[in-house]
This record gives structure tokens, sequence and C-alpha cells, in this order.
């Protein structure tokens, strides 16, 4: 018989989530409707009668789900489990979640799967704790298409009164949340009522439908491929010509030539090619796909960044979430998380705890702590830039999970741009000096000019010089170079492409601690890799300054000041850059020196320009301070 | 996007995940219709060559085809293979019923190629259809040194947002064809050509329905000689696919003792 799997070619089996508090019998209605619909497999029924009378039980119909031994002993169900069956309309998967408490984040783990909900209510007990906050995580997880099961109909003496009484309490709740279930049903699952149609003669009184029809006019949740472009930079695959990026469409298309911007920053690029690895090329992709391209320009994009079209991502240092709270250590305010949102990872301060929600009551108030399975809006605030939209339309990019030590401790949707909000510092810890204090007393603006190119291009010459004409002119400066950065804070690294970025990711924090001084920082560094660049860019922020001091490898060889170009072509230095190792040549810096077109006096006053342009007080790329 | 389609993207955003988060992962390739499947994929997600290596536990029992099916694709697909051989008979605990000690050679084999290797993340083919313990399962799943499975405290796992992290010296099973059914692997399989072992379809009226090692792995009753037959075949019956695997239905809790140490 077994219809169960005849779906319709290619449709995707619908998933729902069944919730409710502890005993209320979800299990049980799983299990019967499995019966109900011919799902159950060969000799299933057989076992679960010749288990229960083990047991000593009646036909207990939570067995045909509670696999594990122990779920079995203890009659609970501990995690969530998945069973395929169908109706004459389509193919279910459904996603038993268990209601003890201690449980609740297996429960968030099935239902965050789910498109529709049963919400299961024991008739007798009526809307319970875990009904509630099943409901409530329900609508905090995107799943809004409720129907509302009030079972165990058959113990409750005049069934229908009682019934209109849960349905009432129900429906009043569910209101309170956003939640408008699409019908509220009596039935009985241990007994088989009202599971499908033609199953009310014990229900005389119900003239609506039953479970199944009330599943089969639930709607499926659309995929997003209407709505602006998001394509979170999930991984770069480097090939010997060409650099993809893959992740996957969680709204919009893409087609080939389209502009897309790349976020944080905004820098637009065309998209070259769509890869799929095998020989059929593609042009065009869209929501829930995942691909591959390549874009027309070596943009710095990494794992986390966004890909956007039309109107871009929210860009910003603070959120206000509604999180959802997994861990039995409480979080509070000043504690460090990870926040993973859509690919991203950052770190992030609790900034503030502005409520604790009571999902009992939907009240909200002030607690200094977040108990497991709590509910709380809050401030998280991330030094480096996150990239997001509000949540609404369950959107990867407007919510995600919250990670400490290695584990997923909570979730959270984006409910705002804090930034905005509170007019409040970019930094975490409030200095009590600001960055406009200081850039006033000095005179300028912190900042790092980064000196890029060969050896013996002459950064160290400059750097020094510059310095001492600075300093000379009362303004704050230091130079960061290989003799007081190798022989410390560095001297655990060598020179593979890993220490070398290690190398280069130290110096950019180094330097931007300088500059957060206020100190105009000169760095000379070959940092040959544009990739580091990039990263030491993202680090320091708006006063990145990146200089190409350019001079060809022919002089560079020939100055050879240290005589290192001597002993690289003795093969007594391995992996030197423009030997044997590669130099890449910045493709936009801000600012080229020549230094074979130009005298020492002439690049010095080419940069000194671009410092009293770059740096002057009152700028406009002065930082947010308080 | 019909369903195959859904599939095939979320197993990729798995496979990717994956590679992105663990330091050394390995793919474990029975040489079922499953993990073929499961090769497919991650060679669409890595745009051509699978960027680790894949692991055969090889109980030296398989049946000849199986054998022959490996040897021939492992060139084909370009496959860094690690072909080690699991601990004999005599290391794996003896209180297990006959199959199942067989199976558990399987885990030794892990443990060991885990050991030998350090591989931080084992990349399985498990189904949830297959089997009830299976779909308790998480996408990312992580196991205790011993390989012990922990049902009982499993992290939260929503929103597409994996973690690979596990404890020192432990491992993450990943399992990017949780959600396929039995159904799917076969409409996949048609619709992509991917190669199989040929003994899964009817010869003299027998054919394999899942595929484990010679003697505790039986044949069905079945005319299904092709895709379309098995399809059809599925369609129409209401027996578990994992019918012929003795070491499933030595206890009532055999084959979660068998997960619970580690087996896949």
């Amino acid at each position: 018989m077994n219809s169960t799997i005849e779906n319709q070619h290619g449709a995707r089996p619908y998933p729902i989530v069944i919730a409710g508090h502890v005993d209320h019998g979800k299990s049980t209605l799983v299990g019967r409707l499995l019966y109900e619909t011919a799902s159950l497999p060969d000799g299933k029924l057989e076992e679960l009668k010749r288990t229960s009378e083990k047991r000593g039980a009646d036909m207990e119909w939570a067995f045909a789900l509670d696999a594990l031994q122990m779920e079995r002993d203890q009659g609970i169900t501990l995690d969530t489990t998945r069973v395929w069956f169908a109706s004459d309309a389509r193919t279910y998967v459904i996603i038993d979640a268990p209601g003890h408490k201690e449980f609740l984040r297996n429960m968030i783990t099935g239902a965050a799967a789910a498109d529709g909900a049963v919400l299961v209510v024991d008739a007798v007990e009526g809307l319970s704790e875990q009904t509630r906050s099943h409901a409530y995580l329900l609508a905090l997880l995107g799943v809004r298409q409720v129907v509302v099961a009030v079972n165990k109909i058959d113990k409750v003496d005049g069934g229908e009164y009682r019934f209109a009484s849960v349905r009432d309490d129900v429906v009043d709740y569910l209101g309170g949340i956003g939640i408008e279930p699409h019908v509220v049903l009596p039935l009985s699952a241990k007994h088989g009522h009202n599971l499908v149609a033609d199953q009310t003669s014990a229900l005389p009184w119900w003239s609506g439908p039953s479970l199944l029809e009330a599943l089969d006019a639930l709607p499926v949740r659309p995929i997003q491929l209407e709505g602006d472009l998001r394509l979170p930079v999930q991984d770069l695959y480097r090939r010997p010509d060409k650099r993809l990026i893959v992740g996957r469409i969680e709204r919009g298309r893409v087609r080939v030539g389209d502009t897309l911007s790349v976020w944080p920053g905004g820098r637009s690029a065309k998209v070259v090619s769509l890869e799929t690895g095998s020989d059929d090329t593609r042009i065009a992709a869209a929501a829930g796909q995942s691909i591959a391209l390549t874009l027309d320009d070596e943009l710095f994009v990494e794992r986390g960044h966004v890909l956007a079209a039309g109107d871009p991502p929210v860009e910003g240092n603070a959120i206000r979430a509604r999180l959802f709270w997994l861990d039995r250590t409480p979080l509070r305010a000043g504690d460090t998380l990870t926040l993973r949102l859509a690919t991203a990872s950052h770190q992030v301060v609790v900034e503030r705890l502005d409520t604790v929600i009571d999902v009992q009551t939907l009240s909200e108030h002030d607690a200094d702590a977040v108990p497991n399975n709590g509910i709380a809006d809050v401030v998280l605030r991330s030094r480096s830039k996150l990239v997001f939209d509000l949540a609404e339309g369950g959107i990867a990019t407007g919510r995600g999970a919250l990670v400490r030590d290695d584990r997923i401790v909570g979730g959270f949707t984006v409910a705002q741009a804090a930034d905005v909000a509170d007019g409040r510092v970019l930094i975490p810890v409030d200095h009590s000096v600001g960055a406009g204090e200081r850039a006033a007393a000095n005179g300028h603006q912190g900042g790092v000019l980064w000196l890029t190119g060969l050896s013996g291009s002459g950064k160290s010459t400059l750097a020094m010089a510059l310095q001492r004409r600075l300093f000379d002119r009362g303004q704050q400066v230091y130079v960061l170079d290989g003799d007081n950065i190798r022989g410390g804070l560095n001297k655990d690294l060598g020179f593979s492409p890993d220490d070398r970025s290690e190398n280069i990711r130290r110096i950019a924090e180094a330097a931007r601690l300088f500059a957060d001084a206020g100190f105009i920082v000169v760095t000379a560094f070959i940092s040959p890799y544009r990739e580091d660049r990039h990263n030491a860019r993202a680090i320091i922020g708006d006063g990145f300054q990146e200089v190409f001091v350019k001079a060809g490898l022919d002089a560079c060889e020939s100055r050879d000041p240290k005589g290192l170009y001597v002993r690289a072509r003795s093969g007594e230095i391995p992996e030197f850059t423009g030997i044997t190792a590669p130099y890449e040549e910045p493709q936009d810096p801000d600012l080229t020196v020549d230094t074979e077109a130009l005298s020492l006096d002439a690049a010095l006053n080419v940069l000194i320009g671009q410092i009293d342009r770059v740096y002057a007080t009152g700028g406009d790329r002065e930082r947010a301070s308080g | 996007m019909n369903h195959l389609d859904a599939l095939e993207a979320e197993s990729i955003f798995i496979l990717r995940e994956a590679y992105h988060q663990l330091n050394k992962p390995a793919m474990l390739w029975s040489v079922g219709k499953d993990s073929n499947v499961m090769i497919w994929l991650a060679r669409k997600a890595f745009v051509g060559a699978i960027p680790f290596p894949v692991v055969h536990l090889d109980t030296g029992k398989e049946f000849a085809e199986t054998y022959a099916f490996r040897d021939r694709y492992v060139p084909e697909w370009g496959l860094d293979l690690i072909g080690d051989a699991c601990p004999p008979i005599e290391t794996v605990d003896p209180s297990l019923p006959p199959a199942s000690r067989f199976a558990a050679r399987k885990s030794r084999g892990l443990t060991q190629a885990l050991e030998r290797h350090g591989f931080d993340g084992i990349i399985a083919g498990i189904r949830r259809d297959e089997q009830s313990t299976r779909a308790k399962e998480r996408v990312f799943s992580p196991r205790g040194a011993d390989g012990v499975w922990d049902f009982r405290d499993q992290p939260p796992e929503f929103w597409h947002q994996f973690n690979a992290r596990a404890p020192r010296d432990a491992h993450v099973r990943v399992h990017p064809l949780l959600q396929w059914t039995e159904r799917d692997i076969w409409l996949y399989i048609q619709r992509e050509g991917i190669p199989v072992v040929p003994l899964y379809f009817a010869r003299d009226g027998k054919r394999f329905r899942s595929l484990g090692e010679e003697g505790i792995t039986h044949p069905i009753d079945s005319n299904a000689a092709t895709i379309d037959d098995i399809i059809a075949e599925l369609d129409a019956t209401t027996a578990p696919e994992r019918q012929g695997r003795a070491m499933d239905h030595e206890a009532e809790d055999a084959f979660e003792r068998l997960r619970e140490s580690g087996y896949m």
C-alpha cells in the first residue's frame, strides 16, 4: 500500500514540527498519524505491540518514534526525530520535538527546520508552561504556520465546552506573540479521533477539519527568489587561473554580468562566471542554490563578507537583538561572545541587557542575567563591522547563533541597528579620552601610513626621514619596522606564507593601537601579499593609507643596502621576495611614491602632502568618538 | 528549484562548511550508493577535485564487485584513497551478537584511522530515514575521544549555523546526506548518471538494497533491474531498507549500541 512516499515528482516534503508540553501526547500523535496514513514500515506495528506488552503498557504509539532504548525506558522523547509520511496531497517530514524543559535546545533544533507546526495541547491540562515557551520559540524561529491540536479530548466530560475554553486560551496567547493559528481542532491521538477525515463519530459536535486536512492546507514557506541579492561568502577556493567565491544565495538572483557590491565597504565588481565544476555552464542562479562565482576585480573578499545587489545591507558595529539562551551559565552584560551571522564571525560584547521576557506572561522586566532557556533583548557590540539585514522574513543575514567556548549557546534575530539608536562609541570600552580630543590636542588625527615595496625600494629610508620631519613639526609619529617588530613582538615567526601573514596581522593590530592613541604610524615592511594588506586595512579601518614605494627589481638589487639580494641569489636566503617569493603589487594604492623617479626630498614632500590632507583634524574621516 | 536541487544545494553547503571549519577532514566511502552520491556532491562542492582524503574501511570481506568498483573509480574520480584494513574480529567486544561484532570492526577501523592520520572530522553518508537512531543525528555531530556518541547531550543546530568545534582528542562527524531519503538517493543517481555497484540491480530475482559485507548482508527478492524499477519498488514496499543487514536485528537495541560506541 504505502501511498506514503508517493509524492508528486520532485516536490519537497513539507517539514512540520510537533511542539507542546511534556506528556500532552506529541509522540503519540505522530505514531498514530503514521499508522493512519499507512506509513509505518513492515513489522513496526507488530514490534510496537510486542514492545508495549513487554513493558506491560497499553499500545504505546509513541514507541514508533522513541527509538532510543533510553527513551523507551523513561517514556520521554529525548531529541528530535524525523519521519516521513504522506497524505493524498503531499509528502511530509515530521520533526518530533521533545517537550521536556531541559531538552529545549533539541526542540529548537527541530523547529528551526520546519515550515509549519502542530502545537499539541492536553484538553485536561490546557495551556501549560512548555505550550507557551514552545509557541514563543516558534514565533521567534519564524515558524508562523500553526495548527493547534487539542489532544485527549476523549478524557474530558462535555468535550465541546472544554475544547472552546482551551481554544480561547490558546488563541489569546498566540495572538500576543503575533501568531494566528490556521485552525484549533479537537482530537484524540490514542484513540484515533479526528486525525484523518471521517473520524468524528466520537466528536459529533465537530464539523471542522481533521488534523491531516488542516495540515494539507498549510502554505509552503516561500524561497526568497525576489528581492535584493544576498550572497554571504562561505569560502574562497584558489585555482591556478582564478579565485572562486563560494556560498549559498539567501535571497534574490545573480546573473553573469551583474554588478554586485561587496560588504562591508560596498566596493563593486562584476560577475564574470558561475562555475559548476562540470561542463555545463550556467549564466544565472537563484535563492537556495550553492554556487561558485568569479569576479572581474580581485577585491579583498573573505568568508563572512556579503555580496549584494539593490538596496545594500546595513553596516554597523552594534545591533539590538532578541536572543534565546541555551546555556547553563547565565548570560550577563559585559560578557564576550562570538556572534555568527550568516557566514561571518565577530567577537561581540553584550553591551546592554535591556529586558528579559517572561514567555509565560509575555511581560518584560529588568534583570542582570539571562538564564538557561531565557529570552531577552540585548545590545551586542563588535569592533569589526557587522553586515546585516533586519530579521523580518527570516533571512540568514538577519539572524544567527551565539558561540561561547566553541559551543553554540544561543541564537538571535536582529531587531535593529543599535549605533543609530544609541549614538554611542564604536569601541566597547569607553575611553576617558576620546579620539576627537586626542586629535584636537595633537593637531592631527591618528592613522597608519602603510609602506609596501620590494626590499631596497626605500621604505625604511623614507620612513625614518619622514619620522624626523613630522617630529620636528611637533607631530606624534612612530615607525614600525623589522627592527622593532621582528626582534620582539614577532620573534616567533619565520618567513613561510602563513608566518608572513601572521606577521602582518600583528603589525596591523599594533599599528592600530598607536593610531588609536593619536599617532601617525609609518610601517615599513615588504608586505608582499595583497590579501594581507587588505587584511591590514580591515583591521586598521579608516585611517589606513596604502603607499606603494615603487622601484624596479633591477634598481633594488643594484642598491642592495643590506646585501640581501646577493645572499638570495646564492640561495643562502630561501623565499626572498622578488627572487624566489612573489611580490603582489598594489592595484589601487592610496599613494604611489616612485623612488627611481623622485629624490628623497621630493618623495618626502609627496608623503607629507598626503598626511596633511588625510590626517587633518576635523577631516571627514574622523572617527565617531565619545 | 525542485526537491533534488534543494537537497543538492544543502549538501554542498554542508560539505563546504565542513571543509572550511575543520583542519583535517576525511570522507568515508563505503562504495555503496549513498557514499557515491556524497562523492559526487563533493566534486560539485569543490568544483573539481575533492580536497581531502577518502577513507574506505576495508574489512577484507566486501563483495568482489565492490572492490572492482572501488579500483575503477579511485583514478577516474581522482580520489585520494586511504584503504586501511580494519582490525581483526578478536579485537572487538565479544558480548556483541555475531554480525554486530563484524560492524564493530568498522568502528575500530575508524578509530584507528583517526589516530593514524589525525583527522578532526569525518564526513559520513548516513541518512535519517535509514534507521531510527540515525534519525536523531545532527548534521555536525561531536564525538567523544573514543568515537562515543552522547545522544543524551547533543548541541543545538539551527538556521544553517553548523559548528565543527569538538573538544581536544575528539572529532566531529559531518552528515551531508542526513535529510535525504532512499528514494531521493535513487532519483539523484538517475538524474546525474552516478555509477553504482551492479549488485543493487536484480539478477535471478534477487538484488541488494543495502550493501554491506559478504555473509552478513543478504539480498532481497526483487526483479528491479533498472533505476526506474527500483523507484517503483520503493514506492510499493513498506519493508525497511536495512532489512538485509543482520547487525540491525540481533537485539532490540543492537544498532543503537553500535552507534553509541562509534559506528556510523
